[in-house]
C-alpha cells in the first residue's frame, strides 16, 4: 500500500533533543544563522526521556551558553563533597576518592530540566523542535543519507493504518545528525549500513536506574556525592551505586550494572533495590517517599569501541556514538562537546567528510584516550579492576596497550555452567515493592491501540530454546517487566507487555539470540520524567 | 458559520500530581503542561462539522498567561482558522470564564460554542453550562454525537441512565464527553503553517468584564491513603460484614 | 439558620436514590431542609422525598414543561427559589451536573462541585486531578451557595422524615429553544462500568476467556458491572473497555469486587474511591490487601460459586 507522505526540507535535521543535539542545533545556529534546522525529539516533551545521575562538569555548557549561570535549572546543586566505599553486605569502608571522581566546580543537575531549558534556548533562536515527532528510519539514496522518515501515528494494532492515521513525514536534509543516545534505533542501523563499526571493538553497555526521593527532613546534606562498589553485586560484576544529594530534601539514588554481566539469573533492578536497603543507606530512605523513576542505558565500550563518526550525508555526535567518560561517569560535557565540534565542521564545511578525524584530533578524544582501559579491566573482576584503574589512573593512560571489550549479548553463560546464583541479599522493605511498581513512578504511557515495538523475531525459541539455555533473562532485565513468559493453553509463551517500556534498549542490547529489535513506537509514547 | 471552541491549558493528564508538602497548593513547576484533553475533543468536533461541508470557520480562544500561546498554536496546527488569547495571570474560576467567554461570543457574534465538559485540573464541570446560562441559549452537555440539521443540532449526550437525545436551536452551546470522537494527531507541516495563522491577544482589564464572585480555595491536601482491612475466614463471613455494611441493600 | 433547598433527581414516578445522599449532605450542612421536586405532576416522587429523614417541606413545581430534567427549563426556575435559600445542593450525577451551574450562573453565584466533606457551612472539601488532590474551599456566602454533592461520598440519609408536601408555583416564561427528544436506556442489562454502583473484576488469575464466565456469572448476581485488570486484557480474556485502572477507567464504585486480581499500583490507581473493596485471591500476600477492605484467601474458583449461594440466602 502506498502511503502519501509530505515532504519537509532543511539544512540539518537533528534526531533526539538530548544535550549533544540540542548542543549542536545551538552552536550551527551561533556560527551560521542562515542555515535551516529541525530537531526530533520522540519524547512527549524535550527532556522527557533522558536521565543521568547527573554531576556536570560546566565548561562546555559555559562556552556554549554562558548566561546559563543566571537562569539554571531549579535542580543545580553545586558539588560540595565527594565519597567513594566499598560495601558489603552489612558494612561500609570508606576508600581514598578515585581522582577521576572528584568534582570540585561541578553541578548536581537534572539533566531533563537542562535539556528542556536548552530546547527553549533553541527555539529561541529559531530552531524548529518538534517534540512527539519520532525518526523511525534514515532515508539513503545512492549510498548517501539524505534525511529520516518520521513515524507513522494512528497505526493499529494489527499494523493497518487507524481511522486517524497520519503518515510520517520524510524530513529531506543535506546533514543528518544522529543524537539518540545510547543504543538509538536508527544510529543502529546506520552503523550496520555504513560498516561504521568495523576494526572496532565490541561496544558495551551498562544499564543503568534512577530514583528521585524525597526524604523526611535534617537527613540530606546538598552537595553530597557518594559512590560505592561491592555489595550487592559480586566481584564479577560490574557496577555500583550513586547517591547525590540535592536541596529541599531530595536525593538521586542510583545504581549501575554493566550489561557484560554473566549469570543469567541476575536481576539489575533487584540489585539496586537491594542496596538501598543497605544498613548505610537505609535510614536516610526510611520513611521518605519516591517522586520519580526511570531506567536507561549506557555506553561503556569507551574509544575502542566507537564507531566511525561520518558517513555520507550524516554523522554521530554524543552518546549515539558513545563520548561518555565511563570512567568519571560524565557524559553531558563530552555531548556537549560533540555537538559543538560537529556544529562548527558543519559551518565550515557543510558536509559530514572529515569530522571522525577532527573529533580524534579534540580535546574529547584526548580524554577518551586516558581512561579507556579503565572499564576493561573489570572484567578481571572488582579487585584486579580497582587496581588497573589506579594503575592507569597514575600513568595517565599512557600505557602502550588497549584493552578490548566483548560483546554484551554473547558474555550470559548457560544456566549449567552458571556458577549457582548464592544472592547475598537482604529482606527489603523499601518502596518500590516491584518493577511494576517502579514503572508507576516512570509515568510511561502508550496508546494502547499501537503495534507493540518491541520486535522479536523468533519468539519459538523462547519458550523452548532460550528457557532451556538460559532461562528466559528478558524477563529479568528489564526494568519495567516489558517480557513475561506466561501459560496459555498448557504451553508457556513470551508475553510483550510493550505499554510499559521506558525506552532503556537493555533488551536490543543483552538478549543473547539478538532477536529482539526496538523500535520506535508513535511520536509522544514512553516515559515522562519529572525532575529526573 | 462562527464556531468558538474554549482550550484551556492543564497540566498534561499523564503527570501524576504531587500537592506542596505546605498543603499551599500542587505542584506545578517544570511539568508537562498540555490542552485539556476535552477541549481537544471539542475542538475535533468542530473541525468535524467544517469538514463536512458546512461554511464555518473555527476559532480557538483560552483565558490565561502569554505563554498559553504555545497550546493554541497547537490548536492552530490542528485546524483551527484563528485563535484569541485573553491573557491573564490570575487563576480563572468558572464563572468568570463564563463571562468573559461571553464577551468573546457576542464580539465574534458566535454561531456555536464547543467546549470540554470539563477541565482536568480543577474538574468543576460549569463553565459551559454557566455560559449558556448568560449567553440564554440553549446547552448540551456530555455530548457523545452531535448532528448538525440546518438551524437545529441533535445531541446525543452520556447520563447515567443510558443516551438522551434532545435537540438545541442554534446559537448554543455543547459540551463534550469522552466518547464524542478522537481527536486528530497534530501534523509536522501544519505546525509550521500554524505560525503564521492570526492569534490575537487581549488583555483581561480591556474586556470590561466584571469580576465575578470566586471560591476561596483555602489548602490542598493528598487523598488519604487506604489502609488494608480485615482478611475474613469464610465466605459466609464476607457476606455478612457487606450485609452489615449495607452495602448490599 | 441555613435554608437550603435540594434538588431532587427522579425519572416522574421514582425518586433517585441520589437524592438521599444529597439530603445527607444537607444534614451536615444544618439547617431547615427543603427539597424542590421539579415535574409534570410528581405526586408520588412527592411523597417519597417527604419520608426522607431530616426535610422540613416538600416543594411541588408541577407544570408540563417540567416533565423533562432540562437543565434550560428547570435552572430559571431553580435560580428564582434560590432567592429564599442560603445553600442550593444537588446530587453531583448528569442531571445535577447539568443543571446546577446553570441556575449558580443565574442567580450570579459561584458553585463547589463535588462536594465530599462539609467543614462548615461555608467550606467543603472536594477532589481535584481526578481525586488525586483534596482541595478545601470557602464559598462566599452572597448570593447564595450553590454545590454539587460527590454521590460516592455520601450514604443515603434514611427515613423517618413527615414533611409536609407544598404546590409551589414559580412564575416564569420558560424558554423553547430546548427539546428533549428521547433516552435510550442501556439495553445490555449490565450497568455501564464507568458510573456502576457495584463492579466485579477479574485479573490474571482467572485463567482464560474461558473463565470469565464465573466472574459475569457473579457480577449477574449482584445487578454489578464487569470489569478487569491490565494483565486479564493483555492476556485477552476480555476486550479493552473493561480495563479498570491507570490506563483505563477511574471508577467510584459503592462496591469493588477484585477477583484474581493481584493489586498493582496502576489498578489501585483506578479503584482508590470505591466505597468499599473487596478482594479475593490465593495469594494472601498479594498487594490488593494492602487496600482491600475486606479480603478472601483461597481458590477463587470454590469461592464464587460459595458466594453466590450465600448471596442467594435471604
Amino acid at each position: 500500500m502506498t502511503i502519501q507522505r509530505d515532504v519537509m526540507q532543511y539544512d540539518v535535521v537533528v534526531v533526539g533533543a538530548g544535550p549533544a543535539g540540542l548542543a549542536f542545533a545551538i552552536r550551527l545556529k551561533q556560527l551560521a544563522p542562515a542555515k535551516t534546522v529541525c530537531v526530533l525529539e520522540k519524547g512527549a516533551q524535550v527532556g522527557a526521556h533522558i536521565l543521568s545521575g547527573c554531576v556536570m562538569e560546566p565548561a562546555a555548557l559555559d562556552e556554549l551558553l554562558p548566561d546559563w549561570r543566571k537562569t539554571p535549572p531549579t535542580i543545580c546543586v553545586p558539588a560540595a563533597k565527594d565519597e567513594f566505599a566499598l560495601l558489603t553486605k552489612t558494612s561500609r569502608y570508606k576508600l581514598p576518592t578515585p581522582p577521576q571522581m572528584e568534582n570540585q566546580g561541578n553541578f548536581i543537575i537534572s539533566l531533563g530540566q537542562l535539556c528542556a531549558w536548552l530546547g527553549t534556548q533553541a527555539e529561541a533562536l529559531g530552531i524548529d523542535v518538534f517534540p512527539g515527532f519520532t525518526a523511525a528510519a534514515p532515508l539513503i539514496e545512492d549510498g548517501k543519507v539524505t534525511g529520516v522518515r518520521c513515524g507513522d501515528m494512528g497505526v493499529q494494532k494489527d499494523g493497518t493504518p487507524g481511522p486517524n492515521f497520519a503518515a510520517g513525514v520524510d524530513i529531506h536534509a543535506g546533514i543528518t545528525v544522529l543524537a539518540e543516545g545510547c543504543r538509538g534505533s536508527v544510529s543502529k542501523k546506520l552503523i550496520t549500513e555504513f560498516r561504521l563499526d568495523a576494526d572496532r571493538s565490541p561496544q558495551t553497555y551498562g544499564l543503568g536506574f534512577k530514583e528521585l526521593w524525597h526524604v523526611p527532613g535534617g537527613r540530606v546534606q546538598p552537595g553530597l556525592i557518594q559512590h560505592t562498589v561491592g555489595w550487592p553485586l559480586d566481584s564479577g560484576t560490574y557496577g555500583g551505586s550513586f547517591l547525590y544529594h540535592l536541596d529541599q530534601d531530595r536525593v538521586y539514588v542510583g545504581f549501575v550494572v554493566g550489561l557484560d554481566y554473566a549469570d543469567p539469573g541476575f536481576q539489575p533492578f533487584e540489585a539496586f533495590q537491594q542496596f538501598k536497603n543497605h544498613p548505610s543507606v537505609k535510614p536516610l530512605l526510611d520513611g521518605g517517599e519516591i517522586l520519580s523513576s526511570g531506567a536507561r542505558t549506557i555506553i561503556e565500550g569507551g574509544i575502542q569501541s566507537l564507531p566511525r563518526l561520518e558517513m555520507p550525508g550524516a554523522l554521530l555526535i554524543g552518546d549515539a556514538a558513545g563520548t561518555i567518560n565511563v570512567a568519571k561517569i560524565k557524559g553531558v560535557h563530552m555531548a556537549l562537546r560533540s555537538g559543538m565540534l560537529a556544529a562548527a565542521h558543519v559551518a565550515e564545511h557543510g558536509a559530514s567528510t572529515g569530522f571522525d578525524t577532527r573529533w580524534r584530533n579534540s580535546p574529547s578524544a584526548k580524554e577518551l584516550r586516558t581512561v579507556r582501559n579503565i572499564r576493561p579491566g573489570f572484567r578481571w573482576g572488582l579487585w584486579a579492576g580497582l587496581v588497573n584503574a589506579a594503575l592507569e589512573t597514575v600513568t595517565f593512560g599512557l600505557l602502550p596497550w588497549t584493552l578490548k571489550n566483548h560483546a554484551d549479548w554473547s558474555s550470559l553463560q548457560k544456566r549449567s555452567a552458571a556458577a549457582q546464583s548464592a544472592d547475598d541479599y537482604v529482606t527489603r522493605t523499601l518502596p518500590p515493592r516491584d518493577r511494576l511498581a517502579s514503572v508507576y513512578f516512570a509515568t510511561t504511557t502508550h496508546d494502547e491501540h499501537q503495534p507493540a515495538h518491541l520486535k522479536v523475531s523468533d519468539t519459538d525459541i523462547c519458550a523452548t530454546r532460550c528457557a532451556e539455555e538460559f532461562g528466559n533473562p528478558c524477563t529479568r532485565f528489564c526494568p519495567a517487566q516489558v517480557y513475561e513468559m506466561v501459560e496459555d493453553g498448557g504451553k508457556k509463551r513470551l508475553q510483550i507487555n510493550a505499554a510499559n517500556c521506558v525506552h532503556c534498549k537493555a533488551c536490543d542490547i543483552k538478549d543473547p539470540y539478538e532477536i529482539i529489535t526496538w523500535t520506535t513506537p508513535e511520536g509522544g509514547s514512553g516515559p515522562n520524567y519529572q525532575n529526573l | 458559520m462562527k464556531i468558538l471552541v474554549g482550550i484551556k491549558r492543564v497540566v498534561d493528564y499523564s503527570v501524576r500530581i504531587q500537592v506542596k508538602k505546605d498543603g499551599s497548593g500542587v505542584e506545578t513547576g517544570g511539568v508537562k503542561l498540555s490542552i485539556n484533553p476535552f477541549d481537544e475533543i471539542a475542538l475535533e468536533e468542530a473541525l468535524r462539522i467544517r469538514e463536512k461541508g458546512v461554511q464555518a470557520e473555527v476559532v480557538a480562544v483560552s483565558i490565561g498567561p502569554a505563554d498559553v500561546q504555545q497550546q493554541l498554536r497547537t490548536a492552530l496546527a490542528m485546524g483551527a482558522d484563528r485563535a484569541t488569547l485573553v491573557e491573564t495571570t490570575d487563576a480563572v474560576q468558572p464563572l468568570m470564564a463564563a463571562r468573559v467567554f461571553l464577551e468573546l461570543v457576542k464580539r465574534e457574534n458566535a454561531d456555536l460554542v464547543i467546549l470540554g465538559k470539563q477541565a482536568i485540573d480543577d474538574d468543576c464541570n460549569q463553565t459551559g453550562q454557566m455560559l449558556a446560562a448568560l449567553w440564554d441559549r440553549p446547552q448540551a452537555t456530555f455530548a457523545s454525537a452531535v448532528e448538525l440539521k440546518g438551524k437545529t443540532l441533535r445531541v446525543t449526550r452520556e447520563v447515567d441512565a443510558g443516551l438522551e437525545v434532545m435537540d438545541v436551536d442554534l446559537p448554543a452551546v455543547i459540551t463534550t464527553d469522552l466518547r464524542l470522537n478522537t481527536p486528530r494527531f497534530v501534523k509536522m507541516p501544519d505546525i509550521m503553517k500554524a505560525k503564521s495563522k492570526p492569534l490575537a491577544t487581549l488583555k483581561l482589564a480591556e474586556l470590561g468584564v466584571a469580576p465575578a464572585p470566586a471560591l476561596e480555595y483555602v489548602s490542598y491536601a493528598a487523598p488519604t491513603p487506604r489502609s488494608g482491612g480485615r482478611k475474613l475466614e469464610s465466605v459466609q463471613a464476607l457476606v455478612k460484614e457487606l450485609r452489615d455494611r449495607g452495602v448490599l441493600s | 439558620m441555613n435554608k437550603i433547598l435540594v434538588i431532587a433527581e427522579h425519572d416522574g414516578a421514582k425518586l433517585n436514590n441520589s437524592t438521599a445522599r444529597a439530603v445527607s449532605c444537607a444534614l451536615a450542612v444544618g439547617g431547615d431542609i427543603d427539597i424542590a421536586v421539579f415535574a409534570a405532576d410528581g405526586k408520588a416522587v412527592c411523597a417519597a422525598a417527604g419520608k426522607l429523614k431530616g426535610v422540613k417541606r416538600v416543594l411541588r413545581i408541577a407544570r408540563p414543561e417540567n416533565q423533562a430534567p432540562l437543565a434550560a427549563v428547570l435552572a430559571p426556575q431553580i435560580a428564582k427559589l434560590a432567592a429564599e435559600y442560603s445553600h442550593v445542593l444537588a446530587p453531583s450525577t448528569t442531571f445535577g451536573k447539568d443543571v446546577l451551574p446553570r441556575a449558580a450562573a443565574l442567580a450570579g453565584a459561584a458553585q463547589v462541585s463535588d462536594v465530599m466533606k462539609v467543614v462548615d457551612p461555608y467550606t467543603f472539601e472536594r477532589p481535584i486531578y481526578a481525586g488525586n488532590a483534596i482541595a478545601t474551599v470557602k464559598a462566599p456566602a452572597k448570593p447564595c451557595v450553590f454545590a454539587t454533592v460527590r454521590t460516592a461520598s455520601w450514604s443515603a440519609c434514611g427515613e423517618g422524615g413527615s414533611a409536609s408536601v407544598v404546590d409551589q408555583t414559580v412564575d416564569l416564561v420558560l424558554p423553547l429553544h430546548s427539546r428533549y427528544v428521547e433516552l435510550k436506556k442501556d439495553e445490555s442489562g449490565r450497568p455501564d462500568l464507568q458510573s456502576a454502583g457495584r463492579v466485579v473484576s477479574g485479573g490474571r488469575g482467572v485463567g482464560s476467556k474461558e473463565n470469565f464466565a464465573v466472574i459475569y456469572k457473579l457480577a449477574d448476581k449482584l445487578g454489578a458491572a464487569v470489569g478487569a485488570s491490565r494483565a486479564a486484557v493483555d492476556a485477552g480474556f476480555v476486550p479493552n473497555d473493561l480495563q479498570v485502572g491507570q490506563t483505563g477507567k477511574i471508577i467510584a464504585p459503592d462496591l469493588y469486587i477484585a477477583v484474581g486480581i493481584s493489586g498493582a499500583i496502576q489498578h489501585i490507581t483506578g479503584i482508590k474511591d470505591a466505597r468499599t473493596i473487596v478482594a479475593i485471591n490465593r495469594d494472601g500476600d498479594a498487594p490488593i490487601f494492602q487496600v482491600a477492605d475486606l479480603g478472601l484467601v483461597g481458590d477463587l474458583f470454590q469461592l464464587l460459586p460459595e458466594l453466590e449461594k450465600e448471596l442467594d440466602k435471604v
